[in-house]
């Protein structure tokens, strides 16, 4: 199968995802909302379906990498990539939401918030990469 | 439990997407992202398949009176597109340059044991936690971002 067709495909199990959460328990699936709750005071409840959620995607997705002999790291250095997991956590903090819920889900309800949202993340992380791996080489 | 039993299946049907999608690889997502040298458009096609499949999906599930397994939908209450937003969006797009991890694929990386995502996922918990502290320093408390909707 061309790699155009699996990552359609890929996004299409994403979104069926989605709906499903949405279906059931009424949530939208934005994968940073759903972990920075999980370090917040609450119902045993509402820790139950966070954690329940996370278990499931590093587990099935971990597996599936597995299988897909998928390994590859990130290339950044042990500094930059803690750098990087700082600012991830706190824009999508700030910002309400990462590519999977101002992303997958936002875009999906038509949200003009998830709109600018996406456009602005997609726009800076193009200049990051430019800035990085072609003005200052890396 | 209903609730966290049917979570945990979506949990794995999304990780299971993410891994298929290639998501999971940051060399992928850098090149993708790098959209003014080796560019690779493979991953324009995980996002819509995903938006395509909620565009169409979501519709139908929010004519529903209340969802399956809960009292409500829970659905983000703000509308207005303000400067935490767009100032969000744009930190957070620098960290998913540099590195090539968004949330997801970093628990799925971490899960299959890759050394850069386990060390990347407490990183961004205490991304998460500081901007929680500094906005609570901030207003006093932190901000309300969803209400419960009600539909009947």
């Amino acid at each position: 199968m061309s790699s155009w067709f699996v990552a359609l495909l890929g996004g299409v199990l994403i979104g069926l995802s989605a709906t499903a959460l949405l279906l059931f328990t009424g949530r939208i699936a934005g994968v940073s909302g759903i972990v920075n709750g999980l370090t917040r005071r609450s119902s045993s409840a509402d820790w139950a379906w966070r954690a329940a959620f996370v278990a499931g995607l590093a587990g099935a997705g971990g597996a599936t990498m597995h299988l897909l002999h998928q390994a590859t790291a990130s290339p950044a250095r042990l500094p930059v990539l803690l750098l990087a997991g700082v600012l991830v956590g706190f824009g999508t903090s700030l910002g309400s939401g990462c590519t999977s819920g101002h992303g997958v889900c936002g875009l999906g309800r038509f949200s003009r918030r998830s709109l600018v949202a996406v456009l602005t993340f997609m726009a800076s992380a193009i200049v990051t990469v430019l800035l990085t791996h072609h003005l200052f080489g890396t | 439990m209903k609730a966290a039993l049917a979570a945990l299946l979506c949990g794995a049907l999304f990780g299971i997407g993410l891994a298929l999608a290639r998501m999971t690889d940051p060399l992928v997502v850098i090149g993708f992202l790098d959209v003014f040298g080796d560019f690779d458009p493979t991953l324009a096609f995980v996002l819509v398949g995903a938006t395509m499949t909620t565009a169409v999906a979501f519709h139908f599930v929010l004519r529903r009176a209340r969802p399956i397994v809960a009292a409500q939908f829970e659905l983000p209450a703000t509308r207005t597109i303000d400067l935490p937003l767009i100032l969000g969006a744009a930190i957070f797009g620098v960290g998913w340059g540099l590195a090539g991890y968004c949330p997801g694929p970093a628990l799925v990386g971490a899960g299959a044991g890759v050394p850069t995502a386990l060390l990347f996922l407490p990183a961004m918990i205490a991304g998460g936690l500081a901007h929680r502290f500094v906005a609570a320093r901030y207003n006093g408390k932190s901000r309300p971002t969803r209400i419960s909707v009600f539909r009947s």
